[in-house]
């Protein structure tokens, strides 16, 4: 690997710290890169780390790779059509079972994944305690912790990464129980006819026994879509229709009992939670809401004025003094009376004018 | 079987049917919200209610809460 550049995704739920570890990952030498027709976009960036070139990809949120929006679609399709060396799964690790949802489906995919678990002092915080150990072992992924905010546990993460693209990849089977027998039977079919769709044998069977609505249009061209289609409706029949919340709910069942194995709770569900809710009852409460809202507004917009008021006053002073001084500099140099109203009324004043506004921009953003 | 809007607030509640189209039902069950999950009613006043699922928060318009169907948990802690 080395010598060539390392290609790594960075995905996960939203809101669980991938940009921020982007961002600390290549500092300033981002840059943003739109995705075609879309308004939602991926970012690129480059870094080095130890002699190695590392380009690192930042991808939109999604709580799963059943792609139902275009953003979700964008992270799945560059997951699995990008093919990179390795995939760092960032996830809120206060949150564990949801967040574990998409590393699952991309270990089961046999994506090279490192999972990065953020924002672990807010778990210390909740006293929970996770078993990094246990869970990298189990899933046979390297796992780290991190505070992406304060750029804790970083390096940990390159070296990680750097280690991984080196390694195959991991798969991780779940054990799909009474329908097992199916996904078997499928992957089977797939390895003995060949059918190969960017993915393994068995990852395919997985997904279109849960119906990915991508994978089956993907198959629609091939010779054995009719044989697929009756094994899947086979698998169907026997879970009364709903082969697709089957699929899901063992999935979070191997989730569950991978999270108790791997963490323990020193303080009870409601000792922990109430705190955020009982913020959320207030700044979601139907009559409350809107005031608060607009109270901070206001008091973020007060702000603004009272500190950008001095500096839009000294911007004033000084560029009323060069006009004067414009004036007196152009009529004792003996240049007529309209030459000297245009640079100090209006050049001078404009530009004055205009830059005025500059403190309150700069303030708000 | 109850539609979730008429559900009171922080009463565990089991859903028992989601009676809605293919994309809502599959994002739903993908983040946990299947037949036979425990869940809670964190918010209910006017406007998308907000539920919940063990340490998850969903907020869920107040259309979509029509299409979700659940039954009371007697003397059982949502997990």
């Amino acid at each position: 690997m080395s010598g060539s550049t390392v290609k790594i995704a960075l995905a996960g739920n939203p809101n669980s710290g991938k940009t921020t570890t982007f961002n600390q990952l290549v500092g300033a030498r981002e840059k943003i890169g739109n995705w075609h027709g879309t308004t939602v976009e991926r970012k690129e960036g480059q870094l080095k780390y130890q002699g190695q070139s590392v380009k690192v990809v930042d991808l939109p949120g999604t709580y799963s790779l059943s792609a139902y929006s275009i953003d979700e679609r964008i992270a799945r399709d560059f997951l699995i059509k990008g093919k990179p060396d390795v995939v760092v799964t960032i996830i809120d690790a206060s949150n564990l079972e949801r967040n574990l949802y998409l590393v699952i489906q991309l270990l089961e995919m046999g994506q090279n994944v490192v999972l990065a678990l953020n924002m672990m002092d807010v778990v210390r915080r909740h006293g929970i305690e996770i078993d990094i150990k246990e869970l990298s072992g189990i899933l046979n992924i390297p796992v780290v912790e991190t505070v992406a905010s304060r750029g804790q546990g970083l390096d940990t993460l390159k070296d990680a990464m750097i280690q991984a693209s080196t390694k195959d990849n991991p798969e991780v089977r779940i054990d799909y129980g009474e329908r097992e027998e199916d996904v078997k039977n499928l992957e089977e079919f797939f390895t003995r006819n060949d059918v190969r769709v960017g993915m393994s044998p068995r990852a395919l069977a997985v997904k279109v026994l849960e119906g990915d609505a991508a994978v089956l249009k993907k198959l629609e061209e091939r010779e054995c879509h009719q044989d697929v289609l009756e094994k899947r409706d086979k698998a169907e029949k026997a879970v009364d229709g709903d082969l697709e919340s089957f699929m899901i709910e063992r999935r979070y069942a191997y989730i569950n009992g991978l999270v108790k194995e791997c963490s323990h709770h020193h303080l009870t569900i409601e000792e922990r939670m109430t705190q955020s809710d009982r913020i959320d009852k207030i700044l979601t409460n139907r009559f409350l809401g809107i005031p608060i809202f607009l109270s901070l507004m206001y008091v973020l917009f007060s702000l603004v004025f009272k500190i950008g008021q001095p500096m839009v006053d000294m911007i004033g002073h000084v560029f009323g003094f060069l006009g004067e001084r414009a004036v007196g500099f152009i009529l004792s140099q003996g240049g007529p009376q309209w030459m000297a109203s245009l640079i100090s009324d209006g050049i001078v004043a404009g530009v004055g004018s205009v830059l005025s506004f500059l403190p309150y921009i700069l303030l708000l953003s | 079987m109850i539609p979730l809007h008429h559900v009171a607030v922080g009463v565990p509640v089991k859903i028992v049917e989601i009676d809605a189209g293919r994309d809502l039902q599959g994002q739903l069950k993908h983040m946990g919200f299947l037949k036979g999950a425990c869940i809670k009613v964190i918010q209910n006043t006017k406007g998308p209610l907000i539920i919940a699922k063990g340490n998850l928060r969903l907020a869920l318009g107040r259309g979509m809460s029509h299409k979700v169907f659940v039954e009371e948990l007697q003397g059982r802690k949502v997990a």
